[in-house]
């Protein structure tokens, strides 16, 4: 019993971090109906930015992660001037391939430059500790701090949604470009700002994703398919709606390691389909695809 | 009077170009290609069976993606299940491995039902990202399966790598070794499997659902309220070139005689590799592939030992000719000199009634 409940903790602490990867992603489609291909590789990017600023600076990687987040924001906000907003638009290969691509340079580039060495984010005595509930079930201060970072990441984008001139853009642009244009948007601005946005939530789960595990270069595009599988069993347009995704993911996941540590990674993708199956636009959807 | 105004002044009809000269082309070519093993050297053989399973892959692609909307980041999951199905005919099963590459082939299209009926819940990129994790979980499926190695993989003996029928044939007739002969014939496998996938995306494209298909790629909205059932169509295609692509995959795995999950299930191989190659060439034509095939042939034997300058460098060239050519190198050539190998497009031929003529 004990043990069951002690999974059923873990599986929605790890879905906190789910939540994290998905949160960008659900922004950038939100936004501007962009699916990312490279997201994965950007948490990956994302990470190693802060281990290099953590290591060049001396500093811890809660205080570096500050210096990395405008930093971000200013490529994800070159990025999408320059090369993704030219792809949008049209038709959907245009902008699925420019980030296909995307996600192999960053990939090899990260390889060229930092080896396939595993890495990790060093804190000192956070990293283990943990919050003793009694029973016998403790509760480590990371993966807590990752499911609070979460929430409070979703509270952070529902406020600027919902309560400030910047939301009000992206949703009017989300909602209908043309019109929006006409009502004097400069989207190309909108777009851009989104996406700096967006890699202001990457970098928040490239921190915890470097503090609860060992990251290499290539492990991006197994975290942009949790990411995914996340966004839509939450259901399309709702951030409350990817955090419960992002739970339901991390508690399969979690089940499933229980059953059989091979599992693990099985379970997670099995509950993403049997959510498909049953339910095609997710638990809480919202938008219209 | 009104009833010549009735009928329509002019006589027309559809047709399609082609021709007898163009067939006879490829049958020489083809016939070139197949007798080429009697003059060249095993190198040259090795290159082009690869050169042939990529650009097999890459027509199944094209027709999955150029013409019916599906673009699929998951086809990974029918080169890796063909080359298993391969392995568990062979070494489990005892069959032939002719044998085998067929009914790999049919049991990978099998497969494919099921797969689609829950990845067409998704449309457009999320359809793109679904076929991934379809294709990850087949890979961790068969990473759980022991019999064929588990997470390691396993090997083909040589009892069933040269059960191949026709090896002892070669070997006699070209007075060569038995591993010579074996990639002969494997040649010659990939010869006629790259010529009949280009076959059937040839007469598939030709035929009446060929025009649904070029409908659909246009407009779905308007292919839709012509009466066209796109669900249906779209599952054929998906079916029938998940069908194909098992049956290049157990060749190639018959081929490298040894296979594990992480490297069956690819996605870098076996869909990004592929992917290049059709945009590079050229989306939606069936030149385009081909051209694509032989400039990544080229890049892959001249620039691979840079590794991962390499693989960067192709993402560059991918975004490029995304970005400044979406038609590809063959859409840059066919439209300044007007170009075309494979002529599916229909042409309206309008010729005046005799009776409007000279009087």
């Amino acid at each position: 019993m004990t043990a069951w409940l002690d999974v059923l903790i873990q599986g929605v602490m790890l879905g906190g971090l789910y939540a994290l990867f998905a949160a960008g992603l659900s922004l950038m489609f939100g936004v501007m109906r962009l699916v990312n291909l490279a997201h994965g590789d950007l948490i990956v990017l994302a990470a190693f930015a802060i281990l290099v600023i953590a290591g060049k600076l001396g500093l811890d990687p809660f205080v570096a992660v500050s210096v990395a987040i405008p930093i971000l924001f200013i490529i994800g906000f070159a990025l999408q001037r320059v090369l993704l907003n030219r792809t949008l638009g049209g038709d959907l290969l245009s902008p699925l391939l420019v980030t296909f691509g995307l996600s192999i340079i960053i990939q090899n580039g990260l390889l060229e430059i930092f080896s396939a060495d595993s890495q990790r984010l060093r804190s000192g005595a956070i990293e283990t500790a943990s919050i003793p509930l009694g029973g016998g079930i403790a509760v480590g201060v990371v993966p807590l701090l990752t499911l609070i970072s979460a929430v409070a990441v979703i509270l952070f984008l529902n406020l600027i949604f919902y309560r400030s001139p910047i939301g009000r853009a992206f949703r009017a642009t989300s909602d209908d470009l043309e019109v929006a244009q006409l009502m004097g948007i400069d989207i190309n601005r909108t777009f851009a700002t989104a996406m700096g946005l967006a890699f202001v939530v990457v970098t928040i789960a490239a921190l915890y994703l470097g503090l609860r595990a060992n990251f290499d270069p290539t492990i991006g595009p197994a975290r942009l398919l949790y990411a995914f599988e996340a966004v839509i069993i939450g259901g399309l347009g709702s951030f409350w709606g990817t955090l419960a995704g992002g739970i339901v993911l991390g508690l399969a996941q979690t089940i499933g390691a229980r059953i059989d540590p091979e599992w693990q990674i099985l379970a997670g993708h099995l509950a993403f389909l049997v959510v498909l199956a049953i339910r095609p636009r997710g638990l809480f959807p919202r938008a219209q695809d | 009077m009104e009833d010549s105004a009735a009928k329509p002044t002019h006589a027309f009809r559809i047709e399609t170009a082609g021709g007898i000269s163009r067939a006879g082309a490829v049958g020489v070519l083809l016939l070139a290609l197949a007798l080429l093993p009697v003059f060249a050297g095993r190198n040259l053989i090795q290159d082009l069976i690869f050169l042939f399973y990529m650009l097999a892959l890459a027509q199944c692609w094209n027709l999955l993606a150029g013409y019916a909307g599906l673009i699929s980041v998951g086809q990974q999951a029918f080169v890796g299940l063909g080359g298993y199905l391969l392995f568990a005919l062979t070494l489990l099963g005892g069959l032939d491995p002719l044998l085998a590459i067929l009914l790999a082939g049919l049991v990978s299209g099998l497969f494919a039902l099921p797969t689609a009926l829950i990845v067409f819940r998704l449309r457009g990129a999320y359809f793109a990202i679904g076929t991934w994790v379809v294709a990850e979980v087949y890979r961790l499926v068969f990473a759980q399966f022991k019999p064929l190695g588990g997470g390691t993989g396993t090997s083909l003996g040589p009892s069933v790598t040269s059960a191949v029928p026709g090896i002892e044939w070669v070997k006699t007739l070209l007075d060569i070794r038995t591993p010579a002969a074996r990639d002969i014939i494997s040649y010659w496998m990939a010869l006629a499997l790259m010529a009949g996938t280009l076959a059937l995306v040839y007469l598939v494209l030709r035929s009446r659902r060929g025009l649904a298909l070029g409908a659909i790629r246009d407009n779905e909205a308007a292919a839709a309220g012509l009466g066209i059932d796109i669900y249906r169509v779209k599952l054929a295609i998906y079916v029938a070139t998940a069908a194909m692509t098992g049956a290049i995959g157990a060749l190639v795995y018959l081929q490298k005689a040894r296979i594990s999950p992480d490297a069956a299930f690819s996605v870098l191989d076996w869909t990004a590799y592929v992917i290049f190659i059709v945009v590079i060439g050229g989306i939606g034509t069936i030149e385009g592939p081909v051209i694509g095939a032989i400039v990544f042939y080229l890049m892959q034997r001249y620039l691979a030992d840079f590794g991962s300058w390499y693989l960067i460098l192709l993402g560059m060239l991918g975004i490029a000719v995304m970005l400044f050519a979406p038609k590809g190198l063959w859409g840059l050539v066919a439209e300044r000199y007007g170009l075309t190998l494979f002529p599916t497009r229909r042409r309206l031929v309008i010729r005046q009634r005799d009776s409007d003529r000279g009087v």
